[in-house]
């Protein structure tokens, strides 16, 4: 069954006439028979009207072999057989499908709203966000707790329902939705000017991770390539947003355990990192840091040396901070064995990032699927074995410093670069009826993102994959029969995104 | 007429020594976090400001839902009269008079309880649960304690528990004395929610347990609130040091002096704690409870051999 079209890098392209459209049993099959024996995983997987018909596309990767396959079935009539109990990991993607398009899921068990979109094609936000049927339990000493979508948090809004036998969670269920923008749609017809804009704001923490992964695959399929610097300027500030907020986390964990000096400390020091993004970009998040064909802000000898001395001095204080917290017994009391997920259940649901990482899952797109700057490098990727709160935390002190060491050599490299001047006003030249894909390891986890053209070279579907979409399932896997007082703690662990699930 | 002017002014020195102590508590933990922190006086303003604001009211509730609040402030107040402060002897005083103590403690809670219950809110149910799992556990110790400083002392008052005679208590069973005091420790950090029992500053509402229970309160009513805890941790301060230091010079300043400065220690000693170690989770904190207690019951078996 190869039906498929593969694809060999990271990002890449192709025309649509390669990938053939499969019969629905071709396409399940293939799909199927690829995730159990090749040891593909999917990427993503939508739908994308076709005049009048529908097509689902689903994009396959390996991890081993850096491939991808891309398969393609056009729906006959507005409905298609759940695949959800044999690919536990599509769940949601199929949940997506039905709500974007009002397809009918045949056989499927729950199509619960994924985030309560009302029509894609329309973009109406239902008014009724949150309001649906929730998973009940029966049973006198069975009480349900309903937290948010307003928390107590200066954090994004979201619901979650607990199940509780006394203190006990026998069941959490998360509703999102609530920040939907309806961002795939505005990037119908796109390549437009406040495109960029659009894509640094899927996830505000995560603006690099998002603005990289767009212009790539615009760079890609426009057959243009970023000079060594500019790659290598890219790679920093993602870099510089990976340590920011793993020592944000850090922080915030610390806080939700009580445990204020490393709370305030590394809450100070996130502020710090933060800094060294608005110093070569003037925004702490790095907004404009990346444009088409290059980066927003040439970074020169000068600057680069005074990041290296600027991390330098910050390196022994975010240590001194994170060790800290990780010598208190009161703290690793409160973080070891808690939260555990089971190492089946990341493979069958595809979770991704940090996740998979702290179950000693080597799941890294930097290495899976290198894409520019790491392309030319070699490294490690961190990972810790426990897969609970502990795991998490642990992996990012060692993502931190891995980050460490890669920015310094790329600072180096910088140094010995000439300067250079970048073309912003340099305009993407699509190819039509194309597809593009492109992957980056943001500090979640691995971005996805999708690209579509119609005959005008325009988009005509736009699909992103935010870490968070997958791996909010884990929180609800992770919180099973765990203490209700320790869900703070344990979301802090996986600190998801609201808005890069809500789009 | 000099007995109600002994009453306003004690009381008046309670209210100010339980504020500044707080705001020690506040400046310690920010010392440690690196920070300068708000002034001592803050809790004040903060008390002062919430004073002058309306009261918001769910249509669920009815007059329990100010029981609670009324008795934060009365509770500690009532029961700081029992106490003798360094030098100076209790205002009011009577045979069996810890009972009246542990029970006002009893008082305050089930009312706490129900007008957190009066809402109908499932966090505040939760909270309730957990307040009252842990006052069960609190409330023996607190028992066992005072009994041993009846035994130790020959008295039922409080008066004579903390009094002048200690420290020929003291010499007797400096052990067992010892024990109580590590115990009041425990109990007074478990009692304020103060960490590792409980986090004070936290904004999350599932590991909530005594703040959970006045999310609903606003305005005077969380004002009485604050009053109430500032002051119940400084009572049980007071009772620590009392015990602690059974030393007078028979100087009344230099001993009132002293005392002052013991309490605001004691404010120290929490704020400390509070900045080394991370909160407990909630069922170790049964396990804490009953280690403490069977300490204290140890403390029994000493003392009537």
């Amino acid at each position: 069954m190869s039906n498929a079209k593969i694809l060999t890098s990271n990002p890449c392209w192709t025309t649509l006439e390669d990938v053939l459209a499969l019969s629905e049993s071709d396409f399940w099959q293939g799909i199927v028979e690829n995730i159990t024996y090749n040891d593909f995983r999917v990427l993503s997987l939508f739908c994308t009207p076709n005049e009048t018909k529908f097509d689902i596309f689903c994009i396959l990767g390996n991890d081993n072999t850096s491939l991808f396959k891309i398969f393609r079935h056009t729906l006959s009539s507005k409905k298609f057989q759940s695949h959800t109990e044999t690919i536990p990991q599509i769940h949601l993607f199929e949940r997506e499908i039905a709500e974007q398009f009002g397809i009918t899921l045949d056989g499927a068990q729950w199509i619960k709203p994924v985030r309560f979109e009302q029509d894609f094609s329309l973009h109406v936000k239902k008014s009724s966000c949150g309001d649906m049927e929730y998973f009940q339990i029966d049973g006198d000493d069975i009480h349900e707790v309903g937290v948010g979508p307003v928390h107590a948090g200066i954090i994004e809004p979201g619901h979650f329902r607990f199940q509780c036998y006394g203190e006990n969670v026998a069941n959490l269920e998360i509703s999102l939705g609530y920040q939907h923008r309806g961002i795939e749609r505005a990037m119908i017809g796109a390549p437009y000017k406040q495109s960029l804009a659009q894509m640094e704001a899927v996830a505000g923490d995560t603006t690099i991770g998002h603005s990289l992964a767009h212009i790539q695959l615009l760079e890609n399929m426009s057959n243009i390539k970023a000079s060594q610097k500019a790659e290598t300027i890219r790679a920093l500030l993602l870099e510089l947003e990976r340590i920011a907020n793993h020592v944000g986390d850090i922080g915030a964990l610390a806080g939700d355990v009580g445990f204020i000096t490393t709370a305030s400390y590394c809450g100070k020091l996130r502020g710090d990192y933060l800094n060294l993004s608005a110093k070569i970009t003037g925004s702490r998040f790095g907004r404009g840091g990346i444009s088409f064909g290059g980066v927003g802000y040439d970074v020169d000898f000068t600057l680069a040396s005074e990041i290296t001395h600027e991390m330098e001095k910050l390196k022994p204080k975010t240590l001194g901070a994170i060790n800290l917290f990780f010598r208190t017994p009161s703290v690793l009391e409160r973080i070891e064995n808690r939260g555990k997920l089971a190492y089946e259940d990341i493979i069958n649901y595809g979770l991704t990032g940090m996740v998979a990482k702290s179950c000693s899952i080597q799941r890294d797109a930097r290495k899976n699927y290198p894409f520019g700057y790491y392309n030319n490098i070699s490294f490690d990727i961190a990972t810790e074995s426990s897969s609970d709160i502990f795991a998490r935390a642990m992996l990012r002190k060692d993502e931190i410093i891995a980050s460490f060491e890669l920015a310094n050599t790329m600072l180096i490299k910088i140094r010995e670069m000439p300067n250079e001047k970048y073309h912003t006003a340099q305009k993407p030249k699509l190819p039509p009826n194309s597809l593009g894909v492109s992957i980056i390891e943001g500090w979640r986890g691995e971005i996805v993102h999708v690209a579509i053209t119609d005959k005008n070279s325009k988009f005509s579907r736009y699909k992103i994959v935010d870490p968070s979409f997958k791996n909010w399932t884990a929180l609800s896997l992770a919180m099973k029969n765990e203490q209700i007082s320790d869900f703070p703690i344990c979301n802090k662990s996986f600190n998801l995104s609201y808005c890069g699930f809500d789009l | 007429m000099q007995d109600i002017i002994y009453l306003i002014f004690g009381t008046l020195f309670f209210f100010m020594l339980s504020i500044v102590n707080l705001g020690i508590i506040i400046k310690v933990k920010a010392f440690f976090g690196g920070r300068y922190g708000v002034p001592i006086f803050q809790k004040m303003y903060d008390i002062l400001k919430l004073w002058q604001k309306s009261i918001k009211l769910s249509q669920t509730t009815s007059w329990v839902f100010f029981a609670g609040p009324l008795l934060a402030t009365i509770v500690p107040v009532f029961c700081f009269l029992f106490l003798p402060f360094v030098a100076f002897p209790s205002i009011l005083s009577f045979d069996g008079d810890f009972l009246l103590f542990v029970y006002m403690f009893g008082l305050l809670r089930f009312f706490t309880t129900s007008s957190a219950l009066d809402t109908g809110s499932s966090f505040e149910g939760m909270g309730s649960a957990r307040e009252l799992t842990f006052s069960f556990l609190v409330e023996p110790i607190m028992f066992v304690c005072f009994i041993i400083l009846a035994k130790g002392t020959s008295s039922l008052s409080l008066e004579d528990f903390f009094g002048y005679n200690i420290l020929d208590a003291w010499s007797d069973y400096s052990t067992v004395f010892g024990i109580v005091v590590v115990c009041f420790f425990v109990i007074m950090l478990a009692e304020n929610s103060r960490i590792p029992f409980d986090d004070p500053a936290t904004h999350l509402e599932l590991t909530m347990t005594h703040e959970v229970m006045v999310l609903d309160h606003s305005g005077p009513l969380l004002a009485s609130i604050l009053v109430g805890s500032a002051m119940k941790l400084t009572l049980f301060a007071i009772l620590i040091v009392d015990l602690a230091i059974p030393f007078k010079t028979g100087i009344l300043p230099l001993d009132t002096t002293i005392g002052i400065f013991a309490v605001l220690g004691m404010g120290v000693v929490v704020g400390i704690t509070e900045s080394v170690m991370a909160r407990l989770r909630l069922t170790d904190i049964k396990k804490i409870l009953m280690g403490t207690l069977i300490i204290s019951l140890f403390g029994i078996i000493l003392i009537s051999r």
